[in-house]
């Protein structure tokens, strides 16, 4: 045996291995990041600034007035968390919190699922399933250095979008509301204590699809599906259902902590050697 | 089933791999049926077939990579449906295709092996795409790579942590006769070393020479194992000569002489099937005596290739007779 190898304490831990591979793939494939940024940077950024500019200095009031009368869907305590101030400051403000950036959370969600659907029939799509069938790694090695790769692409630009439209939210509505207000606190839960959980349930869902379906396209298809959970969740905030009502989020985020690890668990026995080879589904 | 190679006599120890009435089915297909198999430590084994006899099973079962339905596998002593990691990190694998990821370099392809078997930062990168001379095409991308280069970025990685056991699927398929030639030449650096090398192909020509241990399959099921020369004495088990002459037709009476057990001429020089090689001076002098003019005496060993048409032939009636009895 070679006398190269090193004690398994010193070394990288193979699920980082894995990971750390898949996302200098990534990273070498701008065909796929340049699209996922291209849309991340719209609706985390040019959308918001150019719909919160138009807002806040827009001279035609009955456009605010209808814009405005949109807040009255929002639950009571929502609705009281608005700042007194002009229609412009108020319209503006229910947007940044409640409406836009629910919407600028699905992007970087669907990075995650995009990556996630691929990874695993992707190995099998292009015959690499073969290579990491006979490496030493376990199942659960691979499992969790695959569902590392999905999440973090999609968590980062979530994290770095996040700020990105908090910095655009401040300057462009904060001077029409007495000051910088963005993140709100139910952001900071949502962002930190629901979003994780929430995207690893997502991915163990992924990608147990991911290992099961024989084409990268019929991966993408069954995820697409997945994500439908996270489009309730942030019209569910965009409406102020969960945030802006007490420890509903705190809530939430528990659940979705507990679900994640209950679904991670059952996911990573959905990747077996012969899937990874291709020859499980005609058992 | 033909008779199998008397190596299961052999000291079980001796033996890398052990695969005992081994079974494998992808739904109603028939991926191993009842195969029985042993690779003795430091021998070179070709597992010959068509396509679908069951090779690359075979090295995926003896991986741990799919485990058997029934029977047993034990390779290096351990069980590798439940002590995979144990044998994987001792073998070294080429598949019949590269399996390398396109989108980074070579040197990452290298360094993910590495990584996965624990090598440290030592890793012998360098020197084992040297070895396989595409140390120069390290930094590029593997997408760039002709498939004489993917093959050999292939071979560097399989040997990277200098396995103990050598697995090769169809490593020649579709190479230059450079890129194949390193392949062989890779087999025979590995048995020189002590190692165990097992090579599935169907290419008789490169199995020729290379095999200490032939194992023929077909539908799952070993035909017939054992070395080479084993082999063509049990198939053939009585010597044969071929003969020229300048009149053919002078030699046409050898078929009447002691010791000849059979004579074939068909326009061409006489084959002539003898019970003793040690009848061929004899034959020769005979034969000068009535005034043939020789021109040629050889003594002729079949190929492998002849010998796997042959077992493949006495082997048709013998597989359907058994998938009738199933």
């Amino acid at each position: 045996m070679s006398d190269h190898r090193g004690g398994a304490g010193r070394q990288s831990s193979r699920v980082w291995v894995v990971a750390r591979t898949d996302l200098r793939q990534l990273r070498q494939s701008p065909d796929f990041w340049g699209p996922m940024l291209a849309l991340a940077a719209i609706f985390f950024i040019i959308a918001p600034a150019v719909l919160l500019f138009a807002v806040t200095h827009i001279s035609e009031g009955s456009v605010v007035q209808k814009v405005s009368s949109t807040l009255e869907i929002l639950p009571a305590s929502a609705r009281a968390s608005v700042p007194a101030g002009s229609p412009e400051a108020r319209t503006s403000y229910a947007l940044a919190v409640f409406l836009f950036a629910p919407l600028a959370v699905i992007v970087p969600m669907t990075i995650s699922t995009a990556v996630g659907a691929n990874i695993l029939v992707g190995e099998k799509e292009r015959g690499t399933g073969e290579f990491l069938a006979h490496s030493p790694a376990t199942e659960r090695e691979i499992y969790l250095g695959k569902i590392i790769a999905s999440l973090v692409p999609g968590y980062l630009t979530t994290i770095v979008g996040f700020f990105a439209y908090a910095l655009i939210v401040n300057v462009i509505v904060g001077p029409q509301v007495g000051g910088w207000f963005f993140p709100t606190g139910d952001w900071w839960v949502l962002m930190f204590w629901v979003v994780p959980p929430f995207l690893a349930l997502t991915l163990s869902v992924v990608l147990r699809l991911s290992a099961r379906v024989r084409s990268a396209a019929a991966a993408q298809q069954a995820s697409g599906l997945v994500t439908l959970p996270l489009i309730v969740l942030s019209y569910a905030q965009s409406s102020g259902a969960i945030f802006g009502s007490g420890t509903s989020g705190l809530w939430l985020g528990a659940i979705s902590w507990a679900a994640a690890i209950i679904g991670l668990q059952r996911g990573s026995r959905a990747v077996t050697r012969p899937r990874l080879l291709g020859v499980d589904a005609s058992r | 089933m033909l008779p199998v190679a008397d190596t299961r006599g052999v000291n079980p120890p001796d033996h890398v791999v052990e695969l005992e009435h081994v079974s494998r089915r992808f739904g109603t297909a028939v991926g191993l049926a009842d195969l029985s198999l042993r690779v003795p430590t430091g021998s070179v084994t070709v597992l010959l077939g068509p396509n679908g006899a069951g090779k690359t099973t075979a090295v995926r079962t003896i991986t741990g990579a799919l485990d058997c339905d029934t029977g047993h596998v034990r390779v290096f002593g351990h069980d590798p449906a439940t002590e995979g990691e144990a044998v994987r990190e001792r073998c070294g694998v080429v598949s019949a295709k590269p399996a390398l990821y396109d989108r980074l370099s070579g040197r990452d392809n290298l360094r993910y092996a590495a990584e996965l078997n624990r090598l440290g930062p030592g890793a012998p990168i360098d020197a084992s795409a040297a070895r396989f001379g595409i140390e120069h095409s390290l930094d590029l991308r593997v997408s760039g790579y002709s498939t004489g280069m993917k093959t050999r970025l292939a071979l560097a990685r399989a040997v990277l942590h200098d396995p103990d056991l050598l697995l090769l699927d169809e490593p020649t398929s579709g190479l230059d006769p450079e890129s194949a030639h390193a392949v062989l030449r890779l087999i025979d650096e590995m048995a020189a070393g002590g190692k165990t090398v097992v090579m599935c192909t169907h290419l008789l020509l490169e199995a020729e020479g290379l095999a200490d241990q032939v194992v023929i399959l077909d539908h799952g099921r070993d035909l017939m194992s054992g070395t080479p020369g084993d082999l063509v004495r049990r198939f053939w088990p009585d010597p044969s000569v071929t003969i020229d002459a300048e009149d053919r037709f002078a030699l046409d009476g050898v078929a009447a002489l002691a010791g000849v057990k059979s004579y074939e001429r068909n326009g061409g020089p006489a084959k002539v099937t003898l019970d003793d090689l040690a009848r061929v001076p004899d034959l020769v002098a005979q034969l000068t005596a009535v005034g043939a003019r020789l021109t040629r005496v050889t003594p002729h060993e079949p190929t492998l290739e002849e010998l796997y048409f042959a077992v493949r032939r006495e082997s048709g009636a013998a597989v359907d007779r058994i998938e009738e009895v199933e």
